[in-house]
């Protein structure tokens, strides 16, 4: 194989593994999005959408391996090994694939944190696991302006399917966010639940008022 | 080393993952919430407790010395 | 040996608030007999003077630990409710490796009991006294004072430690914290929440207060009469102190005393008295000890009991504060354990699912049993709640509502027959039970 059938082949390599790891990432955030809203995939037990959302992130960094080292080593384009992880760093593209670092930093300290999550304190690893649509979006902006392949035709549905689906979870989690009951609230609306003719009076503030209780004997709303 | 398992009741929000990895110790009430058989955690059960603990999506079930 | 320098205080002449035994001959003399913690005539404050003049100077040790066999002779035990033997809470802390906390608990979440607010009112040298001394015993300089929201009491109580830092009768500075009005403020690990600046509501445990308390160091946590009584033992001595009460429950307590015809108040008395000495037993049909996490107990029953764990506890109630109501026979008890049972799930922090979802539903079929023809699931259902929710939260809230429901099917079942006839004692629902006005509604009220 000559040199520029060589490069053709590690940049195939790069592009394709691209798409799928932003595919896998944004699967990952979606099942993300279902752990916290205790969802559960059609007939599987809910083992599996904690279990995907692990085993997924860390397959689709194995993809992100395989995508930023063929682009290293593809001798067309000039991007330093560095920049894989240090956002601005390589002489091609700089902007684009900066964010693609950031992405990726940001995937590594999610995956790094979640794995010694007994070892810190709740509240930090969450207020980190926040980060994990930086990393998404991120990653989105990244593949649309490293290379025309998002412009048009499949792909184009794909990064638009991928964009709508986020965006519904994120609003799904939005809504229900505004819907849950504080903790200091929660007996008080299950008593009003049970027996609505003596619910405890309110002291007529527009927030007591405006939240519809939980449904039926699901387990009410998150914990925060 | 002697250990219990305990669940957390402030920070367990009825996600239900321990009582699918773990039914032989873990039940889940009429509301979504886990009973934890009390008492010592038996060998043979080492590995799938280990791995309910660590799935818990908030950390709640906990692998403790035995008072 | 001396604690301290006593002063003869005046035996008082037998009077309502003393029915106990009065001290055996041969012991200390000058030690005050019945009542010891709130003086014998009125309720005037007593005032940093007065106290000094009637017990002296706190009988400092001079060297941590020295007290704590001091209080295991006396065998005095936390008068907060849980009657844990105080030398070994003591103990457990004086022995931790950071320094201590020591926090004075006198948030009185129980609505019936008015002994810890009265105690303080009157009496806050006692109580700071025994603090002191506490935080000498455990080698702690950060003591605090934990109280109910009352203005007008905060405000004294501040101004009883400046009397004290200006007559250097304190080791430590004493800081005065404002606890929320809530059932469950007074909650150890409540407790130790709310001082580390978060809401008051009770922590999963391990570790206790005594590991890691308030801001992750160990912390000590007493009821203020508890304080109260170390005060008096450091000065008169173990011997002084078991002259009253029994052997296994020596001492005195202060109890809250709910008279069936509304008379409501304070009195000290011993260990083992015998329940009718301290209540109007006749016209009676049922008496609650230990608060709203306590157990009726039939007045027929109650007429042979004494006021000791080992006769209570036989017919499932206990001593706890002291809490101890007389419900007149013609009052609708399941009625009355219903609008307390609404109170305590209301109470509820809402951190924990079985007791956020469990209490509720109990009080709501608690409502359902106090009207006319209940649904008979009413009964079957509360029981399997109460079973569920059992040793399921982060503190006792559920067991001791629990506790308390029990009792009441258990005492008022002839009632319940009634109900399910159509008939009620007391159609007419006046409220017995002290509830207060407001309930929690929002985050700032737990704060």
């Amino acid at each position: 194989m000559n040199g520029i059938t060589q490069s053709t082949a590690l940049w195939y390599a790069s592009r394709a593994t691209g798409v799928v790891s932003l595919l896998l990432l944004t699967a990952v955030v979606l099942l993300g999005v279902l752990v916290n809203r205790q969802g559960r995939l059609p007939g599987l037990p809910r083992f599996v959408v904690t279990g995907l959302h692990r085993n997924l992130s860390l397959l689709g960094v194995a993809f992100v391996a395989i995508h930023v080292i063929t682009a290293v080593l593809d001798p067309y384009v000039t991007i330093g090994i560095v920049s894989i992880v240090i956002p601005f760093a390589s002489a091609y593209k700089p902007l684009w694939l900066g964010l693609g670092a950031i992405s990726l930093d940001v995937v590594l300290a999610l995956i790094l944190t979640s794995l010694a999550r007994a070892r810190m304190s709740r509240r930090l690893w969450r207020s980190l696991h926040w980060l994990s649509y930086v990393a998404w979006v991120s990653a989105l902006v990244h593949s649309l302006g490293s290379s025309n392949d998002l412009h048009g035709g499949v792909l184009l549905y794909m990064a638009i399917a991928c964009t709508l689906a986020v965006i519904a979870a994120v609003a799904w989690r939005i809504t229900h966010a505004g819907r849950e009951i504080p903790r200091e609230e929660r007996a008080a609306a299950t008593l009003a639940r049970m027996s609505p003719a003596r619910a405890p009076e309110t002291r007529g503030t527009p927030r007591n008022d405006a939240r519809p209780p939980a449904s039926g004997n699901r387990a009410p709303e998150n914990v925060r | 080393m002697k250990r219990e398992l305990r669940v957390d009741p402030t920070a367990c929000s009825g996600h239900g993952l321990c009582a699918e990895l773990l039914p032989e110790l873990i039940t889940l009430d009429e509301w979504g919430y886990p009973i934890v058989a009390r008492g010592l955690v038996p060998r043979s059960l080492d590995r799938h407790v280990r791995r309910a603990v660590t799935d818990c999506p908030v950390l709640a079930l906990k692998l403790l010395p035995a008072s | 040996m001396t604690y301290g320098t006593t002063v003869p205080y005046p035996a008082p002449s037998p009077g309502p608030q003393d029915r106990a035994r009065t001290a055996p001959a041969g012991t200390a003399s000058e030690a005050p007999d019945l009542p010891r913690l709130l003086p014998v005539h009125g309720a005037v404050p007593v005032d940093l003077r007065t106290h000094l003049s009637r017990y002296g100077a706190p009988p400092y040790f001079g060297h941590p630990g020295k007290l704590i066999p001091v209080l295991k002779v006396a065998g005095l035990t936390g008068r907060g409710g849980a009657a844990f033997p105080v030398h070994r809470k003591l103990q457990a802390v004086g022995e931790a490796r950071t320094r201590p906390v020591v926090i004075g608990n006198g948030a009185e979440g129980e609505p019936a009991s008015d002994k810890d607010k009265s105690l303080l009112w009157i009496s806050p040298h006692l109580v700071l006294d025994g603090l002191q001394l506490a935080a000498e015993a455990v080698g702690s300089e950060a003591v605090g004072l934990y109280v109910h929201r009352n203005a007008r009491l905060q405000e004294r109580l501040r101004a009883a430690v400046a009397e004290r830092a200006a007559a250097r009768a304190d080791l430590a500075p004493v800081e005065i914290i404002d606890a929320p009005p809530r059932f469950l403020a007074g909650e150890e690990s409540a407790l130790a929440s709310r001082i580390s600046g978060q809401p008051a509501m009770p922590r999963f445990k391990p570790p206790r207060v005594f590991e890691r308390g308030v801001v992750g160091r160990p912390t000590l946590v007493h009821n203020v009469e508890t304080l109260a009584h170390m005060a008096l033992i450091a000065r008169y001595g173990p011997a002084w102190f078991r002259s009253v009460g029994t052997r296994d429950e020596p001492g005195s307590m202060l109890c809250t005393v709910h008279q069936a015809d509304g008379r409501r108040g304070v009195v000290e008395t011993g260990l083992g008295t015998p329940l009718r000495d301290l209540l109007q037993l006749e016209g009676t049909q049922a008496v609650l000890s230990g608060g709203y996490h306590g157990a009726w107990v039939p007045s027929a029953d109650a007429a042979h009991m004494t006021l000791s764990n080992e006769d209570l506890k036989a017919a499932g109630g206990f001593v706890g504060a002291g809490v101890l109501v007389a419900l007149p026979a013609g009052r609708c008890g399941i009625a009355e354990t219903a609008r307390v049972a609404r109170y305590l799930a209301l109470e509820s922090a809402g951190q924990c699912g079985p007791c956020f979802n469990g209490l509720p539903r109990i009080a709501a079929a608690l409502d359902e049993v106090a009207s006319p023809r209940p649904d008979p699931r009413a009964v079957t259902d509360m029981i399997r709640w109460a079973a569920l929710v059992e040793g399921r939260g982060a503190c006792h809230h559920p067991d001791g509502t629990t506790r308390f429901v029990r009792s009441a099917l258990h005492v008022f079942r002839e009632e319940i027959r009634n109900h399910s006839a159509g008939r009620c004692v007391d159609p007419a629902r006046e409220p017995f039970l002290p509830l207060p006005a407001d309930t929690a509604l929002d985050a700032a009220d737990w704060s």
